[in-house]
């Protein structure tokens, strides 16, 4: 296999933070790599690493097959990169902008000039294109960006959150362009906190905290390790709950029911698809149980990552940067040397690190329900 | 595919564009490229022009007409042939301000991580910028002749005495301005750079023969003022548009710009290449 990206041992501090702690991670030619995580998990300073912004501490990576700290100057001509924050000048028109980009390319005047209305005419800022793009709204931002990671058309784009805080159409919009570019044999590398997103974009995600890679796998191998398909049963008369158990843990011999009592739920593993869900309907019914809701229940990534990381994607607000702050301890009981010679009065974090950690062990499973919720919202 | 264990097996092509982009021809045709778009936010933000349109023509009828009588004895006129070449001195100083704090924001706002993820060299970002300036020193200096001129200066030579003085006022510039480039890669913030050189260029130009002559000065500052880079400058210009010696002053004042540009190109393009 050919890879447009490769990255290997790479290793970044800032102080006594581990922004990268062995991350290693690989974009085959023509796929898209989802890298998945919370903020402060890494994902941009591995992209910086990559695009020749930022030296690691140590590791290698290729873009393209050019070493990126021993030539960076080539890997800059085989890479594009839009980031988190869109580095348009606000001041010039969306047209002068990819202009400037392209004359910097040595496109020629003529080249640059159509390049930039071509490009304009894509992202579909061809009326707001003679606009300053301070006018623009912040998803005709993006777009810009991202058409100045195009203007070279490279082989390898780097896209760093492109839809984080934009509105949920102008994250569609961008999702259909990005999916345009991929069509057109674009390696890309794609950091999200967005689960849905991942899902949606990418052939393989690596899921990474803390700086390191801690799952890989396309989206549905990443669903298969929360479990599979389960069907969900929510019946009206809370005192059958028992009996429809029984009934259910029957139609499927070996299955062991979990019972939700307050929302009258009860939740089975399921292999057997739409037909198992038949079944269960029938025999609810012929026992005269009404059903409430029922549904075969597939595992979303938003499951997957609360498995893997003990905490939600977006969960930045509530615990990330207590979690941050510990560095790799996380859930440990050890770690309070770790965090206290490092963080206390670095930036704060500390302080929360310290006031929240114990919530966070006693109260673990509270609170991930509700970090769960606002991963949910965020979406 | 597991991510421990790869290896690329093959490289792709790169598909080449240009080549190598990063000699010493492509630097100057970047920065230039990179220039054109400092001028099309100056020409479209023209209220950033202010330090060189308004505030020259304040400093001059300020210290006309307030100091001037006090200063040079009742002769409000002649203190304004003194006085000319030394406000072009000190408003050069600052003009060079608002570059460094330009930079400092286009950084902050990551506008030139864009720049700096192109196969252009790292210095062409900077050197454009500082390019795009000559506008506004060429801007400064107009504004400066021509207010002194409405206001009864008198040029004391030619023409051609003039546009030297125009020369290198604008050359002088384009080298102090590097400290302002600096200032502007290692402060953490725009404000900053702002307060950092105003500190820097105000007792500078204070401590200089700009406003009064220097002998009036206890021994010590007039040292300190004689030796002053803007004293030089300052001295320089008197002597192409007032007339009197320039020689011994220019040669001073381009020994000053060689030194600016020897200690605060490389300390701008080593602090920009560290910002990450």
């Amino acid at each position: 296999m050919t890879y447009a990206v490769v990255a290997e041992g790479l290793v970044k501090h800032y102080g006594t933070v581990r922004a990268l702690d062995q991350l290693d991670l690989a974009v085959p030619e023509g796929t898209v790599l989802g890298v998945l995580g919370p903020n402060g998990a890494g994902k941009t300073t591995a992209v910086r690493v990559l695009t020749t912004l930022l030296r690691p501490d140590a590791g290698r990576a290729e873009v393209a097959g050019i070493d990126v700290l021993a030539d960076p100057a080539r890997a800059r001509d085989s890479l594009g990169v839009s980031g988190q924050y869109a580095a348009v000048d606000e001041h010039l028109t969306g047209f002068e902008n990819l202009d400037m980009i392209g004359r910097l390319y040595h496109l020629g005047r003529r080249a640059s000039r159509a390049r930039a209305r071509e490009l304009l005419e894509q992202f579909d800022l061809s009326d707001a294109g003679d606009r300053p793009s301070k006018t623009y709204s912040g998803g005709m931002r993006r777009r810009l960006d991202l058409a100045g990671a195009l203007v070279a058309r490279p082989p390898v784009l780097f896209l760093d959150e492109p839809t984080t805080g934009l509105d949920p159409r102008s994250r569609g919009d961008m999702w259909d362009v990005i999916t345009t570019l991929v069509e057109g044999g674009t390696s890309l590398l794609l950091t999200t906190q967005y689960l849905e997103e991942a899902d949606r974009l990418a052939d393989n995600i690596i899921v990474v905290d803390h700086g390191k890679v801690i799952a890989e796998g396309t989206a549905d191998q990443l669903k298969a390790q929360v479990g599979g398909e389960r069907l969900e049963v929510v019946i009206a008369d809370q005192a059958r709950l028992v009996e429809a158990r029984v009934l259910l843990e029957d139609s499927r011999p070996g299955g062991v029911a979990e019972v939700d009592e307050h929302v009258r739920r009860i939740t089975l593993p399921s292999d057997r698809g739409t037909a198992g869900l038949i079944e269960a309907v029938r025999r609810l019914d012929a026992a005269g149980i009404e059903v409430q809701d029922i549904g075969i229940r597939r595992p979303t990534l938003d499951d997957a990552f609360l498995s893997l990381t003990g905490h939600g994607a977006s969960a930045e607000r509530a615990g990330h940067q207590a979690d941050d702050s510990r560095g790799g301890s996380r859930g440990g009981g050890t770690d309070s040397s770790g965090s206290g010679a490092g963080d206390p009065g670095t930036d704060g974090a500390g302080q929360r690190a310290r006031g929240g950690h114990p919530e966070h062990q006693t109260d673990g499973r509270q609170r991930r329900a509700g970090e769960h919720v606002m991963a949910r919202k965020e979406i | 595919m597991t991510a421990t264990a790869v290896h690329p097996t093959e490289s792709t092509q790169p598909t080449s564009r240009a080549g190598e982009l990063t000699d010493e021809g492509s630097t100057l045709r970047h920065a230039i490229a990179l220039a054109k778009r400092s001028l099309i936010k100056t020409w479209r933000t023209p209220e950033a022009l202010v330090d060189v349109t308004l505030q020259p023509v304040i400093f001059i009828l300020m210290f006309t007409y307030i100091f001037g009588g006090a200063i040079a004895g009742g002769s409000q006129h002649e203190y304004l042939q003194f006085l000319l070449p030394g406000v072009l001195g000190q408003t050069v100083a600052m003009a060079g301000i608002a570059l460094g704090v330009n930079l400092n924001t286009d950084i902050e706002k990551g506008v030139f991580d864009r720049f700096r993820s192109l196969p252009i060299s790292r210095s062409a970002p900077l050197v454009g910028a500082v390019l795009a300036d000559v506008v506004r020193y060429l801007i400064l200096f107009v504004m400066c002749l021509g207010t002194g001129l409405i206001v009864g200066f008198h040029v004391g030579t030619n023409p051609l005495a003039v546009l030297a003085a125009l020369g290198i006022s604008v050359a002088f510039a384009l080298c102090f301005c590097w400290i302002s480039v600096w200032v502007g890669m290692i402060a953490r913030t725009s404000g900053a750079v702002q307060g950092i050189m105003f500190l820097l260029v105000l007792p500078l130009s204070f401590v200089s023969n700009a406003f009064v002559p220097t002998a009036t000065m206890p021994s010590w500052l007039a040292q300190v003022a004689d030796v002053n880079p803007i004293s030089h400058l300052v001295g320089t210009v008197r002597g192409l548009m007032v007339g009197g010696p320039v020689a011994s002053n220019l040669l001073w004042t381009l020994g000053w710009m060689a030194v600016l540009l020897l200690v605060f190109v490389p300390l701008a393009l080593r602090a920009y290449r560290r910002r990450a």
